[in-house]
């Protein structure tokens, strides 16, 4: 391909700008959503995500205390600083900072530059300087509290893990967490197995009937899930499993069996002839072959399916929405973010975007850490 | 109990009854009932090996049928009877639905996504598998672009949300439509007929790594040859593109889209998490939700036309299948 080379290189340029516009596109939503999680709360609201670097402009209202007021001149005089209010202690520990502009109605916060003077609603003038101080004089005494002062301040950009404590702790994902986990393992582990056998039985022994089951299975790998929840829900009521973790498990096991056994005998199909020839002639037995060549021969098909179904289950909203019951205790993450947070915290950005992170965290060290046997396993299932 | 004990409990009950299960009924199988040995030995032996398939498939086909194969014939019967359950009427429940429109635009939209989402995402992933492919970072490139597959339907909502958000402080849309100078901020998911559009993007986004995974390796697998023919008789990049390479995964390229229209026809997730089937963008698996737990008829008649439309891509499938085994 490298006969042209001038020509070559353009092509080259372009081939390596659309990739790179691609995978740009690809990530950045969830790049937004990183980003977004280590957020301040009043940051996220004020400026994008993409300019989390920068300082963000936020707006403040504060009412200092009177009873710093002195007379001069027959005016009355209140002077402090606004960055050493209780209000704003929270976001200026050190009592400093820089005013950008000041106001004092709270339509318009920023309406004055520092530095000048401004008339009060109720009479008598206010001047806040850059560094924060003001300087309030008026006919009248101070009662308790002065007027309400507003001022935006430009605040440096700040990072904080209290978001994720928030969720993990006070909303429930700390919980969520442990029952999407409690729901995954099994429901992982216990298709494996009974999958494996019957695979070995369709990949590599005879008997009348097999095309069919084969081809069944084939049919209902495309089963649609939503055929089976109300007949297997009645199902479960009735023998007493009702919604639970045990209904739950079952379910799983049943609608990722298709696909196990699907993975599995395509795999195990190509595995070499003469060796299971050969173990049959030294008298091996089925359970033997299977247990001591074929299983270990598997293990690249096992690990693939293991991977699709930890990430299936583990993302599953269906499923968890019907066969588990809905109490807070018993609800896995996704349920908790679409029925729980979304609806109860729609606006908190910063909280829903931790929330997602922590639920999104776990399937992509799994995916990163083991491509290469998800890569496998997909080929295995699709080209043949 | 709690859960994560019992899940242990279960995970060692299951994995030990698998085993004794396989284990007992062939020690039972050789040495008890048919024993290989005694006057019957070869009837015996032959017994058994008949026997044994049905051994190691029980479980599977135990739980298949219950799981997978019983509930579709369940669900159809439950959907030719009354919201309680009571009584037979027919078909009532799809006459009902027929009527009704909020399902006639659950089975627009979910035409749209058909049409929509398997096409975008297998020529997304094509064009991946196709452009990273001689590209010396192209495999950090894929890792990229498959990554979403890890991703749950509603973690990528989420994710998808802080890009449609309705202001230019959170929504990337519209503050990329704020710096082009838009004056007014816009909600694309309560834009009638195209938010449909904005939602298929997420299955879209989430797809495409899975297409190019699946086509990359199918490219690579094109005889050299052919490629290389093509190059000697001059066909330029687009060409051998288009010509060469293309018609040769042509059976791919249809598993990969076949594939993606049966996932577009189950996703309820998407639409329940960014819309809740509002403005307009229910399709039928997130209709289908709106029944679930009040009117089991309504629900499972809804099932059952999703079962319908699955039906040809099923049938097509077991011939492949069964053509492969011959």
């Amino acid at each position: 391909m490298d006969t042209i080379a001038g020509k070559k290189s353009g092509l080259t340029i372009a081939v390596n700008l659309t990739v790179a516009a691609l995978v740009l596109i690809w990530l950045i939503p969830t790049i937004g959503l990183l980003v977004s999680s280590f957020r301040d709360r009043d940051q996220i609201s004020a400026t994008g995500w993409w300019l989390a670097p920068l300082p963000v402009e936020l707006t403040f209202r504060i009412r200092p205390a009177g009873d710093g007021a002195r007379e001069e001149g027959g005016l009355h005089v209140l002077e402090g600083n606004v960055f050493a209010q209780p209000e704003t202690a929270r976001r200026f520990p050190e009592g400093r900072g820089e005013v950008t502009g000041f106001g004092v109605r709270a339509r318009l916060p920023a309406e004055f530059a520092p530095g000048t003077e401004a008339e009060l609603p109720r009479g008598g003038a206010v001047a806040i300087d850059a560094d924060g101080a003001f300087r309030i004089t008026q006919d009248e005494a101070f009662g308790p509290r002065g007027p309400t002062l507003y001022f935006e301040a430009r605040t440096p950009p700040r990072f904080t893990l209290e978001n994720y404590r928030t969720v993990l702790l006070a909303d429930g994902m700390g919980r969520a967490f442990i029952n999407t986990l409690t729901v995954t393992i099994p429901a992982t582990v216990i298709p494996i197995l009974i999958a494996a056998f019957a695979a070995y039985a369709l990949a590599w022994m005879d008997f009348v009937g097999r095309g069919v089951l084969i081809a069944a299975v084939v049919g209902l790998l495309v089963v649609p899930l939503q055929l089976a929840l109300v007949p297997l829900l009645s199902l479960h009521q009735q023998v007493g499993i009702g919604q639970s973790f045990l209904g739950i498990w079952l379910a799983h096991t049943g609608f990722g069996m298709p696909l196990a056994i699907y993975l599995l005998r395509n795999y195990m199909v190509g595995l070499p002839r003469d060796i299971i020839e050969s173990a049959r002639v030294d008298g091996a037995t089925d359970f033997q072959i299977f247990t001591r060549i074929i299983l270990p021969l598997s293990f690249p098909a096992l690990a693939a399916f293991a991977i699709f179904q930890f990430l299936w289950v583990w993302n599953d909203l269906l499923v968890a929405k019907v066969f588990l019951p809905s109490a807070t205790d018993t609800r896995v993450m996704t349920v908790t973010i679409a029925d729980d947070l979304l609806g109860s915290r729609g606006g908190d950005w910063e909280i829903l975007a931790a929330a997602a992170f922590v639920s999104i965290a776990v399937p992509l060290v799994v995916f990163f850490t083991l491509q290469r046997y998800l890569v496998r396993g997909l080929l295995a299932g699709s080209v043949k | 109990m709690p859960p994560v004990l019992q899940g242990l409990v279960t995970i060692a009950v299951g994995v030990f009854g698998c085993v004794a299960y396989f284990w007992v009924s062939n020690w039972l199988l050789d040495r008890v009932i048919l024993p290989a040995r005694g006057p019957n030995i070869a009837r015996n032996i032959a017994w058994a090996s008949l026997v044994r398939p049905w051994l190691f498939l029980f479980p599977a086909i135990f739980v298949l049928g219950l799981y997978l194969a019983w509930p579709v014939l369940g669900s159809f019967i439950r959907s030719l009877y009354n919201r309680a359950g009571t009584e037979f009427i027919g078909f009532g429940n799809y006459a009902d639905l027929l009527a009704e429109p909020g399902f006639r635009t659950a089975v627009f939209n979910n035409m749209l996504w058909l049409l929509v989402v398997p096409a975008a995402a297998t020529g997304f992933g094509l064009m991946a598998a196709q452009l990273t492919d001689r590209l010396r970072w192209g495999n950090l490139a894929k890792s990229m672009i498959f990554m979403p597959m890890a991703i749950s339907f509603v973690g990528a909502s989420l994710i998808w949300k802080f890009v449609y958000h309705n202001t230019a402080d959170i929504g990337l849309i519209n503050a990329v439509r704020a710096g082009l100078g838009a004056e007014r901020a816009i909600d694309v998911v309560q834009i009638p007929f195209w938010n449909n559009f904005f939602l298929m993007v997420i299955l879209i986004w989430i797809q495409t790594g899975f297409a190019m995974v699946i086509l990359s390796a199918a490219l690579r697998g094109i005889p050299e040859e052919t490629i290389e023919a093509a190059i000697l008789d001059g066909a330029g990049p687009f060409r051998l593109f288009f010509q060469v390479k293309v018609p040769q995964i042509m059976g791919t390229i249809v598993v990969v889209w076949t594939t993606i229209t049966i996932l577009a026809l189950k996703v309820f997730d998407i639409v329940y998490t960014m819309t809740g089937g509002n403005f307009g963008t229910h399709i039928l698996p997130s209709y289908m939700m709106t029944f679930m737990f009040r009117d089991d008829g309504r629900a499972t008649a809804v099932a059952f036309v999703i079962m319908l439309l699955v039906t040809p891509v099923m049938i097509w499938n077991i011939r492949q299948a069964r053509r492969e085994l011959r």
